[in-house]
């Protein structure tokens, strides 16, 4: 199912730099309406192509509103299921009503560390450029074992 | 000012650049920066920078995140890994790339599982981490369990930290590659345009990395509302990686060999879990065991030199899939509710609730649309069983696929011949062009953790290429004006045009990309071995294909872009067809049925070991046109063993 934005929600990212949705959507299929001329709601984000959208949620999940949600593929989907998510910065719980009313609801861990805390180089080794060419080893010196009996030309 | 049609022109040179933000890219940044800071501290000042056309916390085919990592060695040695590719993929692989990919892909997953991967573990060792001898749950042999929702955003992460925001230009779609004035068969520019502000962007450089995935939608999908976005590979990739390649005069391989994924029916929900962690077992309509009911027939054309019993190729279980199919007795169920009875017999409640939840978070954290079409069906997967279906074809070189660029690899291993190493580890034939993950053809299997393996393999060596051409300076083959002229032709066509006609998207001036891309698909799917076929080609098909895709690829000429998010389409639809004529070429080339389940040359139905277990390399000349193919020899460098199908032992075709 394509995503689609509120009109009671969606705030056009007006308090930020750009709009949230459109800065993450892989395909570049949300866009800002400034002025309502596309959608006749100004300040407000849609989806402009969604026959192309993959719902990746990329979009749901990073909207500060949660203006964003999905109805799935009309052209394939029964009409009146919902699978919406809140993520936070280290878990996501996951709302899925089906067809006939039936609701579940999960929770998943997203990461085990606080967010923008990856360290991309602490307790690494440094690189030494002597091992520029060998081929056996990566600035991590983290190389499985190797069986070399294997080869056929051991 | 800037305006539509009239764009700002950028240019800027660098030493190395990074064209995409996926795995293999921020594998990259991650390993280049470390080796560049080194080179920094000795003097040598090296700049680097990463052009990806979306944003990097989702971009890639790990955008939406993953339920589990498929490649992982822990106790297994390479060269099983090894043995495991090549037998996936019919006996024809390069094992010097597959190998290399094998010895430095955990430690790819143990920086994952520190940056704040979740990982799961087996119990009693919850909380302890891979490197210190964490036991993962493994969903395979190779495959290990995780809460994959942010598997992207924690990797890009860290490789933004390491080359730094400034380092980094997202939005920008980077879709020519320019060869050095002084010597054709060398890269020296890049240039795109951004998808926010009339600016073309034009990059000059000594090498660059190509890694801008696979491709998707060449063929015709089976949904074609709504649905057309609903592929099984990400939507956005559009071939950039093999077209843009070809174009500049590099070799590719394997380029007949396309992924066509077995998934859970509309919307191409993963299997690997239901068959391999919760063990279900599909049947057809009847409850019959289909793959023992055809097995027999394997034997017909060969293709049961390539399997061992149960253990087969990817495509050879397609295979047996699609007889089923063919012969009426579809649909093809996955029985998941006796899987998950199975399971929850010897439970607590609590371990049963536990359960179902593992099984909606494989959907929810890599196909979400599976769970929504659960939801809109009323199927509850502990309740009823669900249909599985073969997919469009994809052209993909990390996956069960290996379609790809022709590179050269690791000289340290044994008996590696001398023409697959010319230099630089994943190097391209053109000298400075480097890829890794779906760029890299004839290694597959590689899955996220390899692809960015690979990318650190690709940017140690290109750091290595950098630091031996200090002085290079790069010299764009073609002029600035020529360049912004080709990639503004969609816009110039639309403003000239645009007031011939009342209704925009009607105009015997131009074609929009829309249009261009559903073209293709119907060629494609009707000629190429598509859906429609039932994944069958043959000599006469091919030709009427080629024929057709010509005629489209003069009519490239005339597409159309109404603003920047239709330039963006038109260019990824130029690739597509590049990546196309491609496929289409080395299916017509290859005078066998090497991958039954992927397609079949319904005029060569046998597997033919004696002339085809070899590679099938093509070169592109953009200025002519034309295509040249060739054989190249394969060589086995993993000794065969006894658990392999008899085909592994057999020797590769002379060529």
């Amino acid at each position: 199912m394509p995503t689609f934005v509120r009109t009671d929600k969606c705030d056009g990212c007006k308090g930020q730099d750009k709009a949230a949705c459109m800065y993450m959507c892989p395909h570049d299929l949300m866009r800002l309406d400034e002025d309502g001329s596309e959608t006749g709601h100004a300040m407000k984000a849609y989806n402009q192509e969604p026959e192309q959208c993959w719902e990746c949620y990329a979009c749901v999940k990073i909207c500060p509103q949660q203006a964003i949600e999905c109805r799935h593929y009309a052209d394939v989907v029964p009409l009146g299921a919902s699978v919406q998510p809140l993520r936070s910065t280290d878990s996501i719980v996951w709302t899925i009503k089906f067809r006939n009313s039936t609701m579940k609801r999960f929770k998943f861990p997203v990461r085990t560390t606080p967010e923008g805390s990856a360290d991309p180089f602490g307790g690494e080794h440094e690189a030494v450029l002597a091992d520029g060419k060998d081929h056996s080893t990566l600035f991590t010196k983290g190389t499985h074992s190797c069986d070399m009996s294997q080869f056929v030309s051991f | 000012m800037a305006e539509f049609g009239q764009p700002a022109i950028f240019e800027e040179e660098v030493d190395t650049l990074l064209i995409g933000g996926g795995m293999a890219c921020c594998g990259a940044a991650f390993e280049v920066s470390r080796w560049v800071e080194k080179a920094r501290a000795e003097g040598k000042d090296i700049k680097v920078k990463l052009v990806d056309k979306a944003a990097m916390s989702r971009s890639g085919a790990v955008a939406q995140g993953l339920s589990a990592i498929n490649t992982y060695m822990g106790e297994n040695d390479p060269a099983d890994y090894v043995r495991y590719v090549r037998g996936d993929l019919m006996g024809i692989v390069r094992e010097d790339l597959v190998y290399d990919v094998g010895r430095h892909v955990d430690d790819s997953v143990h920086n994952f599982e520190k940056w704040g991967l979740p990982i799961w573990k087996q119990s009693g060792d919850e909380g302890k981490r891979l490197v210190d001898g964490g036991k993962p749950v493994r969903s395979g042999r190779w495959q290990i369990m995780i809460n994959g929702e942010s598997y992207k955003w924690i990797v890009a992460e860290a490789a933004k930290k390491a080359l730094g925001m400034e380092n980094i230009e997202e939005h920008v779609f980077i879709v020519r590659l320019i060869t050095d004035k002084n010597d054709p068969n060398r890269i020296a520019g890049a240039a795109g345009f951004s998808v926010r502000e009339h600016r073309i962007y034009i990059y000059r450089f000594k090498c660059c990395l190509l890694a801008c995935g696979g491709a998707v939608n060449v063929f015709r999908p089976r949904s074609v509302g709504e649905g057309l976005g609903r592929a099984w590979y990400p939507v956005w990739n559009a071939g950039s990686t093999y077209s843009m390649a070809a174009e500049c005069g590099a070799e590719l391989t394997m380029m007949e060999n396309r992924f066509v994924p077995a998934r859970f029916k509309d919307g191409y929900g993963p299997v690997g879990a239901w068959f391999l962690l919760f063990k279900a077992k599909s049947m057809n309509a009847f409850g019959e065991d289909y793959q023992a009911r055809n097995a027999g027939d394997l034997k017909t054309y060969g293709y049961d030199a390539y399997a061992n019993g149960r253990k087969m190729g990817t495509c050879l279980r397609n295979h047996l899939m699609m007889k089923e199919m063919k012969e009426g007795r579809g649909p093809i169920f996955i029985d998941t509710q006796t899987a998950m009875a199975k399971l929850a017999a010897n439970m607590t409640p609590e371990e049963i609730k536990h359960l179902e939840a593992e099984a909606w978070e494989d959907f929810l954290d890599m196909t979400i649309a599976q769970c929504g079409v659960w939801a809109g069906e009323n199927i509850e997967p502990d309740k009823e069983m669900s249909e599985l279906m073969p997919t469009e074809p994809y052209l993909l070189g990390s996956h069960a696929g290996c379609a790809g660029l022709w590179v050269s690899g690791p000289e340290d291993l044994p008996g590696v011949p001398d023409y697959y190493h010319w230099g630089y580890n994943r190097m391209a034939t053109v000298s400075g062009l480097f890829t890794a993950g779906d760029g890299v053809g004839a290694s597959g299997h590689k899955f996220s953790s390899g692809s960015h393996a690979e990318g650190r393999i690709a940017g140690k060596a290109m750091v290595q290429y950098v630091l031996d051409n200090m002085d290079h300076k790069p010299e764009l083959g073609r002029s600035v004006d020529d360049v912004v002229e080709e990639l503004y032709r969609p816009v110039r066509n639309f403003l000239e045009h645009k007031d011939y006609t009342t209704a925009i998207d009607v105009n015997p001036h131009y074609i929009t990309p829309k249009m261009f891309q559903l073209r293709l698909q119907k060629v494609m799917d009707e000629y190429v071995a598509g859906v429609s076929t039932m994944y069958q080609t043959n000599k006469r098909m091919l030709e009427l294909a080629e024929r057709k895709l010509e005629m489209l690829r003069e009519d490239s000429l005339k597409m159309r872009a109404k603003d920047l998010h239709e330039l963006l389409r038109a260019w990824e639809n130029y690739h597509r067809l590049i990546t196309a004529f491609a496929h289409m070429k080395h299916i017509k080339f290859r005078e066998e049925t090497r991958y039954p389940g992927y397609y079949y040359r319904s005029d060569f139905l046998d597997i033919d070991d004696d002339n085809w277990k070899c590679f099938v390399n093509s070169k592109f000349d953009r200025e002519t046109g034309e295509w040249t193919l060739r054989k190249v020899a394969y060589a086995q460098l993993i000794k065969p063993d006894e658990s392999e199908p008899e085909g592994m032992s057999r020797l590769g075709s002379d060529c």
